[in-house]
C-alpha cells in the first residue's frame, strides 16, 4: 500500500514511468498505478501528451535536417583516397 | 573474375557516400570540424579494411557502422569525466521541478503549449526552439537520448557503450525529457 500511495501521488515517479513505457513494457502494477495517477492528475496527463509531441518533433528534426559537404572538402577527400590507393 | 570479388570501389566512395555520412554524424555531433575529421577517418579506416568487406551488408551500411563506432568514441570521451559540469548544471536546473513529496512545484508545472500534434511538427519556430534546447543538453544526455530515440539501440547496448548503469539509464532518459520540455515551455510561451 505504501508504494502504491507513493506512485499514485508522486508526479516525479509518474513522469518517469511515462518515459519508460515508450520503450519497455511496464509491470502490471506500474500500469495500474500510473493509470490511477493520470486519472487524477491533469498536469501529468498534459506532460504525457507533450512528451509524445516532443518525441515526434525530435524524429522530424532529425529526418528533415539537411547537411551537405562543400565541394572543396570532397575534392580533398577524394585526393586523399586516391593517394592512398596509389601507394598500394 | 571470380564470384568472391566483392564490388567495392573506394574511388567512388566520396561521390556516393560523403554527404550521407557527413549528415549522419553532423546530426549527432554539434562540431563541424570534428565531424569532417570523422568522415575522413571513416574512409581511411575503410580503405585499410576494404579487403574485409564481404558484401553481406550494403557498402553504405558498412561505412556507417565504422562511422558509428567513431561517434561513440567521441560520446564516450565527452562523458568520461567523472562528474562533468554540464550534467551538474542540468541537474541543478531541474532540482526544484518537484517538491519533496514528488509533486510538481507550481512554477514548473507543464502548461499547455496551445499547439497540437501535427501543427507542432510543422511549426518552424517551435522546432527551432527545440533544436536549441537539444544543443544545450549535457553531452552524455544527448548521446543517450539520440541513441535511444533516433538510432533505436537497445538499452543494454547504450549502457555498455557509454558506460552508464542500467538504473542511471532511465534517470537520464527521464531527466533529458524533463529538461527539454521545460526548456520548450520557457522559450515558447
Amino acid at each position: 500500500m505504501n508504494t502504491l500511495k507513493k506512485i499514485v501521488y508522486n508526479c516525479r515517479q509518474a513522469t518517469l514511468l511515462m518515459e519508460k513505457r515508450e520503450f519497455v513494457k511496464l509491470s502490471f502494477r506500474e500500469v495500474i498505478e500510473l493509470r490511477i495517477h493520470l486519472y487524477r492528475c491533469n498536469v501529468c496527463k498534459l506532460y504525457g501528451q507533450q512528451t509524445r509531441i516532443i518525441n515526434s518533433m525530435v524524429q522530424h528534426i532529425f529526418k528533415n535536417q539537411q547537411y551537405r559537404l562543400d565541394d572543396s572538402f570532397k575534392r580533398e577527400l577524394q585526393n586523399r583516397i586516391d593517394e592512398e590507393l596509389n601507394k598500394k | 573474375m571470380t564470384d568472391d570479388v566483392v564490388a567495392t570501389d573506394p574511388r567512388r566512395w566520396v561521390g556516393t557516400y560523403a554527404d550521407y555520412l557527413y549528415a549522419f554524424a553532423r546530426k549527432r555531433i554539434d562540431d563541424d570540424e570534428l565531424v569532417r575529421d570523422l568522415v575522413q577517418e571513416t574512409f581511411l579506416a575503410a580503405l585499410q579494411r576494404a579487403h574485409t568487406f564481404e558484401g553481406k551488408s550494403s557498402e553504405r551500411t558498412w561505412l556507417t557502422a565504422i562511422l558509428k563506432n567513431k561517434i561513440i568514441d567521441v560520446y564516450r570521451k565527452k562523458s568520461s569525466v567523472v562528474v562533468s559540469s554540464d550534467v551538474v548544471n542540468a541537474e541543478r536546473e531541474q532540482s526544484d521541478f518537484f517538491g519533496e513529496d514528488g509533486h510538481w512545484n507550481k512554477e514548473h508545472r507543464p502548461v499547455a503549449f496551445g499547439i497540437e500534434g501535427h501543427q507542432a511538427l510543422e511549426n518552424k519556430e517551435l522546432n527551432h526552439i527545440l533544436k536549441q534546447c537539444m544543443e544545450k543538453l549535457p553531452a552524455l544526455w544527448l548521446a543517450v537520448f539520440t541513441m535511444k530515440h533516433i538510432d533505436d539501440e537497445s538499452s543494454e547496448t547504450i549502457c555498455t557503450q557509454l558506460k552508464v548503469s542500467a538504473s542511471n539509464f532511465w534517470v537520464i532518459i527521464h531527466r533529458t525529457k524533463l529538461n527539454l520540455r521545460a526548456c520548450l515551455q520557457k522559450n515558447w510561451l
